[in-house]
């Protein structure tokens, strides 16, 4: 116990007084002041990114506004509920997403060939898998929390059955980015749960092996053809190679100084495609250039590293291996959305957290960090 | 939970803390390949895509000019430009061709020919993402019904542009001729030079025949340009800079709008073509051949019905019969056989023959008739033109020999193209034995000069030849090249008609007797147009013809009465008047007319008596406005020198 009093005091260095004090006002309501602040100052640049990608369009801006506010509100909600509660929610959560990702394949709509929505009388129309981003890492690191760490290889494999049954069912839909992000919150878990060096070695060969196989046998050939446009994007720069021609151009045609704000021509002259929501990144490099990329990495890496800090700090198992995962969940989507904009990975329907345009990835985001928050200052053994 | 509570607590934050290092680390390396993919992109790429970024949004945009317009002499526009509303579909923006395509159809309908056109146009080599126009002239119901619902329908728009309007239609037809869009022949052409294809690069029609092909050089104008930003729909936002097009000239023409105008009134029902010229100048009043069409159907594309029925109809519309039909000229080039025998010294005014009914040559058995079968008795030259005696001629035809006479005539215009700027002119046919013997390989026997004497054989003239005769006779051998170019712009057009000699008569005496030969022909009671008395306003000379059908195409589509109708002869007049000074020169072909006198003598006249009705009117303005300045003021609009207000024609003929 001494040991966990000695991390807290190192959390709140006295001589910030009022800080302090304040801190401990907000960790009566469990909430971590610095992620707090982190989380807002994230959340005003995002809306200043989207008043311009969108076209300054003050209605969108405040409709994201709100999203914030929700989300937040949920936040605190959600950094209530104890790990216990969330312990114990964890596998009913995990089956009643399973069902309704089962029922999107059967009765789901949706559109471009791909289903991923589900209607359901008296709610509305929602994407289960959504719901499953969080439940999955829950349900895992109550599995391994349960036993002993680093786990057994049953266990291991118990987990890792898990993880694939929402990832296949997602895989069906199909949604190829969604089904990866989720299998790999899971996996993240297990990372977390200490499995060896050598089996996590042993396994990303197994993978590589595995990509030839996933190319004739699982992906779609829209997915294939994205995988092409990645490659060599010039070779169709109408059609599928647009997106990220335009993309590149406005990041490149940013320069170190930016064109300044709502001057970025590429995006404001919707050459960039989706530029509020998926593509917002590249408005931010158009008109702040390199600095302000940069700005907004460091702000992202804070708040990556604030979470493995406050993961580290956790009082319980399920909470740390939890909390590990849901940061550096997190710190994929960012890495992601920015690889896939900027040209180096190929384009997959992620966005950028909390600077995005979108309500459910708001809420959820911000679900996770309630979570986050409920894990770090709830104190259990 | 027992398990739990025998578990190393210390160890497994241990444990944690590491792999949290290790995912920290993994983290941090992954942020800064993405910084160093930012730097890559935006420091040590950054001028690629700051002139990609460029290139995006500022487009250089060539401006079509618009076409210079046309005004007759008066100031009456024969050409303008209107706007008119294309719809334009950008095949790379539209979500579904085929479903754009079918909501269309259903919202303003477009026709089977559309389509195809469509499809043609599709199918060309043009720019990603520039329109491609379905359907032209909206009306302002369907731009409406668009517009509303330009939301549904991506890639749609509608665009104005101006095109070309011939707002007297068919009465200019032949000699205006008309614009249309320009095909892939036309594009090559301009390809062929750098500086031709900079100037058309926004231009989408094109002089295709007529004084809008002649001149289309001057109609043209040149390009200009605009430096624009667009998004990336190619949608205009903002114009940076702009160079104007420099407009098309306008031109004036010597055309009479209203002679024009009587001309295809007087022509109605009939085939066949009027010519008038100024004499004093060449500048010609008015070129109209019957049947015509609407130029206006040939703008944006004439239907393939349309098309189909104007090119089979046996009337042949195209066909400009004033510049372009041949025909015998018969009895009309006997003033000019006459004028050729006097020179060359072959007959006097006070020789004369006496007329059988018939001629014959030496060691001929053949009989050459005249058109009256009981001759013409004891005939001279003045009653030869009078009365349009054959044997006369053929007389005087042979004793001055082919050799002499086609030179003389020549001098006229005959069998050369006199115009300087009438596009479709041909030169029609003047025999000799050269022409005989490349064209026929075959000697010229005397029989060809027996007929040539009376304007038939192989002699062929266009009226618009024998108008710029008759004029050339009236002008008294001083030549003045036909013309349609009155002025461009504010200049008036000077025409240089070079080395061609004026006729010197060796008695120009020749020339009034002549006029009074002709002249009698209408006021003698025995002239071949005696029954224009009844309407003589005027003192005018002419000459009747009646130029024999020398065979016909026999198509069994023809039913027997048209066939009939078509085998008829066709009926000439060439005049001048007034016949002291004459001012206009005329040439009337009826084709199938049969009787000059009755149909194309008071043609002819009609065209003279409304040209000098006109004169004298204009002429009585000048007056009244050099007495009271006040009414001068009212007399605009007048683009250039209106040419009956401002100056008379020898001002003209003097600035010439």
């Amino acid at each position: 116990m001494a040991n966990v009093d000695f991390q807290r005091t190192v959390s709140t260095p006295s001589h910030h007084y009022s800080f302090e004090r304040s801190g401990k006002f907000f960790a009566r309501f469990h909430v971590d002041l610095t992620l707090l602040m982190l989380l807002t100052l994230l959340a005003v640049t995002g809306l200043l990114i989207l008043f311009s990608g969108s076209g300054q369009e003050i209605g969108m801006v405040k409709r994201q506004a709100i999203h914030f506010g929700i989300g937040l509100l949920l936040m605190i909600g959600a950094a209530q509920i104890t790990p216990r509660q969330y312990q114990f929610l964890a596998p009913w959560g995990y089956i009643v997403g399973v069902i309704l990702l089962a029922g999107v394949l059967f009765f789901g709509v949706g559109a471009k060939g791909a289903q991923r929505w589900l209607e359901l009388p008296g709610l509305p129309r929602f994407q289960p898998s959504e719901l499953v981003k969080l439940t999955l890492p829950l349900t895992v690191a109550w599995f391994m929390s349960k036993h002993s760490v680093p786990p057994r290889f049953s266990n291991l494999l118990k987990a890792l059955i898990i993880i694939f049954i929402p990832t296949l069912l997602i895989l069906k839909q199909p949604d190829l980015g969604t089904s990866i992000l989720i299998s790999a919150s899971g996996i993240l878990v297990l990372f977390f749960a200490g499995v060896s060096w050598t089996l996590i070695t042993s396994m990303i060969t197994l993978l590589a092996a595995c990509a030839p196989a996933m190319w004739f046998f699982v992906m779609h050939d829209y997915q294939k053809q994205r995988v092409l446009t990645f490659l060599n994007p010039e070779s169709d720069p109408l059609g599928s190679g647009w997106n990220i021609i335009q993309s590149k151009t406005a990041i490149g045609s940013g320069g170190v100084h930016g064109k300044g704000y709502l001057m970025g021509s590429q995006s404001h002259l919707e050459f960039l495609p989706e530029s509020h929501t998926d593509f917002i990144i590249a408005v931010l490099a158009e008109e702040t250039g390199l600095l302000g990329v940069c700005m907004l990495l460091i702000l992202y890496t804070l708040i990556i590293m604030r979470c493995l800090y406050m993961a580290a700090n956790c009082s319980t198992l399920f909470g740390r291996l939890l909390s590990g995962s849901i940061a550096i969940t997190f710190f994929i989507y960012v890495f992601v959305n920015i690889g896939m904009v900027s040209g180096i990975l190929p384009i997959v329907g992620v966005p950028l957290p909390m600077i995005s345009y979108g309500g459910t990835s708001v809420v959820s985001l911000f679900l996770a960090f309630g979570i986050l928050m409920s894990m770090y200052t709830h104190r259990e053994n | 939970m027992w398990e739990q509570s025998f578990r190393d607590k210390g160890y497994e934050r241990r444990l944690f803390r590491n792999r949290a290092v290790v995912a920290a680390l993994i983290v941090l390396i992954a942020l800064s390949m993405l910084v160093w993919r930012m730097f890559y992109l935006q420091v040590l790429s950054h001028e690629k895509y700051r002139d990609l970024s460029e290139n995006n949004r500022i487009q250089l945009r060539p401006v079509a000019p618009n076409r210079g317009l046309i005004y007759d002499r008066n100031g009456v526009l024969l050409a303008e430009n209107i706007p008119s509303y294309s719809l334009t579909i950008v095949p790379e923006r539209a979500a579904d061709l085929d479903e754009t395509l079918a909501f269309l159809q259903d919202l303003i309908g477009f026709s089977e020919r559309d389509l195809e056109q469509f499809e043609k146009r599709l199918s060309y080599r043009r720019r990603p993402y520039d329109p491609v126009v379905l359907r032209y002239r909206l009306s302002e119901k369907e731009i409406a019904d668009v517009l509303v619902n330009r939301y549904y329908l991506p890639g749609i728009d509608v665009e104005a542009q101006l095109v070309r309007h011939y707002p007297l239609g068919d009465a200019f037809a032949h000699v205006l001729g008309y614009v249309g869009r320009i095909n892939q022949k036309d594009q090559e052409k301009l390809d062929e030079e750098d500086d031709v294809k900079r100037r058309y690069s926004a231009t989408q029609y094109i002089g295709k025949t007529g004084v809008e092909r002649r001149y289309e050089e001057l109609l043209h104008g040149n390009v200009g340009y605009e430096k624009v930003e667009t998004n990336a729909r190619g949608r205009l936002l903002r114009t940076i800079e702009r160079v104007d097009p420099e407009p098309g000239k306008d031109l004036t023409l010597h055309l009479d709008s209203r002679l024009q105008l009587l001309a295809a009134e007087l022509m109605k029902e009939k085939r066949g073509a009027i010519v008038a010229i100024e004499v004093k100048t060449g500048g010609i009043l008015s070129l109209y051949s019957n049947p015509t069409f609407d130029p206006n159907k040939f703008v944006t594309g004439i239907s393939f019905s349309d098309y189909s029925q104007l090119r089979d109809n046996i009337d042949e519309p195209f066909l400009d019969r004033a510049t372009r039909g041949q025909y015998p000229p018969a009895s009309t080039l006997k003033p000019f056989i006459g004028l050729a025998a006097l020179d060359i010294g072959t007959t006097t005014w006070n020789a004369r023959i006496s007329d059988p009914g018939w001629f014959q040559l030496d060691n001929d058995e053949r009989f050459y008739r005249d058109w009256k079968r009981t001759g013409h008795g004891i005939v001279d030259l003045n009653k030869a033109i009078i009365e349009s005696c054959d044997t006369y001629f053929y007389d005087v035809a042979v004793r001055t020999g082919v050799d002499r006479l086609t030179p003389f005539l020549s001098q006229f215009g005959f069998g050369r193209d006199m115009t300087v700027d009438v596009i479709s002119a041909v030169p029609g046919i003047l025999p000799d034995r050269d022409w005989k013997h490349d064209r026929l390989r075959s000697n010229w026997y005397p029989g060809d000069t027996v007929n040539l004497g009376i304007g038939q054989g192989y002699m062929n003239v266009t009226p618009l030849q024998l108008a710029t005769a008759t004029a050339t006779l009236a002008n008294k051998g001083v030549w003045q090249v036909p013309r349609l170019l009155a002025a461009e712009g504010d200049v008036e057009e000077v025409i240089e008609h070079g080395d061609i000699p004026d006729i010197q008569l060796k008695d120009p005496q020749n020339w009034d007797r002549m006029f009074n030969s002709l002249e009698q022909v209408i006021l003698s009671p025995t002239g071949t147009a005696r029954i224009l008395q009844q309407t003589l306003d005027f003192p005018i000379a002419g000459k009747t013809g009646t130029a024999q059908k020398v065979g016909i195409k026999q198509n069994e589509k023809y039913d027997s009465a048209a066939l009939r109708e078509r085998l008829r002869d066709h009926a000439w007049f060439m005049g001048f008047g007034p016949t002291e000074n004459p001012e206009v020169a005329v040439a009337v072909i009826v084709e199938n007319g049969e009787s000059s006198g009755r149909t194309a003598a008071p043609i002819a006249q009609a065209m003279i008596n409304a040209y000098l009705h006109m004169r004298e009117d204009s002429l009585k303005q000048e007056l009244l406005k050099q007495n009271s300045p006040v009414l001068s003021e009212d007399n605009e609009g007048k683009p250039v020198n209106g040419l009956f207000t401002n100056s008379t024609p020898r001002d003209i003929n003097d600035n010439g």
